[in-house]
């Protein structure tokens, strides 16, 4: 399969790239090393940019207002977007525009009107409340929070944690079992206003990843009418699953982001710094380490890119999905320790910013599923026949 | 990690605050009535992290405050989490963080 891009997925890539070095990378010369914000007037500045490059709002489908790209394409940006400090977890800074929680794509007319809508215009900020205490990465089995029929609507009893962006969202979307004999088909999917009685935003979760935090909700007696039902009563988990699937592929993009920056970077440095007599460029054992990143990453921009064709020719890609999350975040993080090996002492300072990528990419192996699960996912289609040669 | 920083205070004076590590890091500042003032982080811009932050403090205040710290590689985190704890607690922020607060969520701890 030939993966280079054409010439206006180039052109478009070239942009991006020159808007990330020029435009981004200076900011952070000026912000705190763990920083997850700009300046308001700079990121409206930024933003005015990006609606005149054509490309705010990227990731929202032509319908709702957005620049009609494809994943393919997208996911070439998204690989640039990444490329700088804060990237892995907050590409550009949010700048090109975020499109919510694409579930509301599927929303009835009147939840497009209360959340979709004002979302999209930047009114409304949303959070994804899937991870229960009970565990993440089986969310079929591990839901305990429990919503119960009463007064035409649900009252939702329970607790969930990892939670981004929980403490600031006008509202979120909350799984919760409402068949406790059913598992996968026992969940059903809410949509809870921040402002409801009963909602609670009980604590900050420190990680490493420590420029911005998840937080631990709990919810006590909390009734939702059944307006608020997103999609059908116990169908929930098919809308989990399909949102996790599609995460993967941005989320492989931004480690391959990350991974390129942080290989650029060794290898520059690799070239001007001497060790007795030699340059390190020089010296095999640290042109092996180069090698190994090259490829790292070549296998997966490759992997990343064949599931997202896969998903823009419309064909089953959660499999593809899978791999491209598991080889991305995993060799993410083996680039970056190799970088940083290469730097020595400067690459454990917060002067660089690998210390930072070293330890949000070790998050990314967890994150929107673990590698297990991955793997998990990956042998179900190799034991049932159903992958072959690509 | 407790929630709410409960050390004891130390007066905000140039011998505390050269004993306190070079450290990252949060601290509070409190009035002489006790009243916590100020919550502030010292991140890794600083020179010398929480030791110069707290020196910068008393030149710009002078005597009569007092401060209790806490090292915490997580510092930004742990400050926003301090800042929207003492608005539960309080229903605001102290007194020298009203002007330019950070973007801050809403908590409600138990």
């Amino acid at each position: 399969m030939d993966y280079r891009p054409d010439a206006e997925q180039q052109m478009l890539i070239d942009m991006v790239r020159k808007f990330v070095r020029e435009e981004i990378v200076p900011l952070e010369d000026n912000l705190d090393p763990d920083g997850a914000e700009l300046d308001p007037a700079d990121h409206a500045r930024l933003v005015a940019k990006t609606k005149a490059m054509g490309l705010y709002g990227i990731d929202i489908p032509k319908e709702f207002g957005g620049p009609d790209i494809d994943i393919v394409t997208r996911t070439l940006l998204a690989i640039e977007m990444s490329q700088h400090r804060a990237g892995l977890y907050v590409p550009c800074y949010g700048v090109f525009g975020g499109a919510g929680l694409a579930q509301l794509f599927e929303a009835n007319a009147d939840q497009k009107e209360r959340y979709l809508f004002p979302t999209l215009r930047g009114e409304k900020k949303v959070f994804f409340g899937l991870t229960e205490p009970s565990g993440g990465s089986d969310p079929a089995r591990a839901i305990k929070t429990r919503a119960e029929r009463k007064e035409q609507g649900w009252v939702i009893n329970g607790s969930k944690i990892f939670i981004s962006g929980a403490d600031r969202a006008q509202y979120g979307i909350v799984f919760a079992r409402t068949d406790a004999s059913k598992g996968r088909g026992g969940i059903t999917c809410f949509i809870v206003d921040s402002d409801t009685p009963g909602f609670h935003v009980r604590r900050v979760v420190h990680t490493l990843r420590s420029a911005s935090y998840a937080t631990e909700l709990e919810f006590k007696d909390c009734w939702v009418s059944d307006a608020q039902v997103l999609g059908e009563v116990n169908k929930g988990f098919a809308i989990a699953n399909d949102r996790l699937s599609r995460q993967r592929i941005p989320y492989a993009a931004s480690c391959i982001g990350v991974a390129i920056k942080a290989n650029e970077m060794a290898i520059e440095w690799a070239k001007i710094r001497s060790t007795f007599g030699e340059l390190l460029a020089n010296r095999q054992a640290v042109q092996w380490m180069l090698v190994d990143n090259e490829l790292d990453i070549r296998s997966s921009r490759y992997f990343t890119l064949e599931a997202a064709q896969k998903a823009l020719r419309g064909e089953p890609f959660r499999t593809e999905a899978a791999m491209a999350k598991l080889t991305a975040s995993e060799a993410g993080g083996r680039v970056v320790d190799r970088s940083m090996q290469i730097f020595g002492g400067m690459g454990m300072t917060k002067d660089l910013p690998l210390e930072r990528w070293y330890r949000e990419m070790r998050i990314r192996r967890i994150g929107e599923g673990p590698s297990e699960v991955q793997r998990m996912v990956i042998a179900r289609e190799i034991v049932s026949g159903g992958v072959g040669n690509a | 990690m407790r929630l709410r920083l409960n050390k004891p205070w130390r007066s905000l004076d140039a011998a505390e605050t050269a004993r306190v590590q070079g450290q990252l890091g949060v601290y509070q500042i409190a009035d002489a009535s006790g009243t916590i003032v100020m919550i502030g982080e010292a991140g890794a811009r600083t020179t010398f992290g929480l030791r110069s932050e707290l020196q910068r403090e008393l030149a710009a205040r002078g005597p009569g405050f007092s401060f209790r710290f806490e090292v915490n590689q997580q510092y930004r985190t742990r400050w926003f989490e301090m800042l929207m704890v003492h608005q539960a607690d309080h229903g605001e922020l102290p007194l020298d963080n009203r002007a330019n607060p950070p973007k801050l969520g809403r908590l409600s701890p138990a």
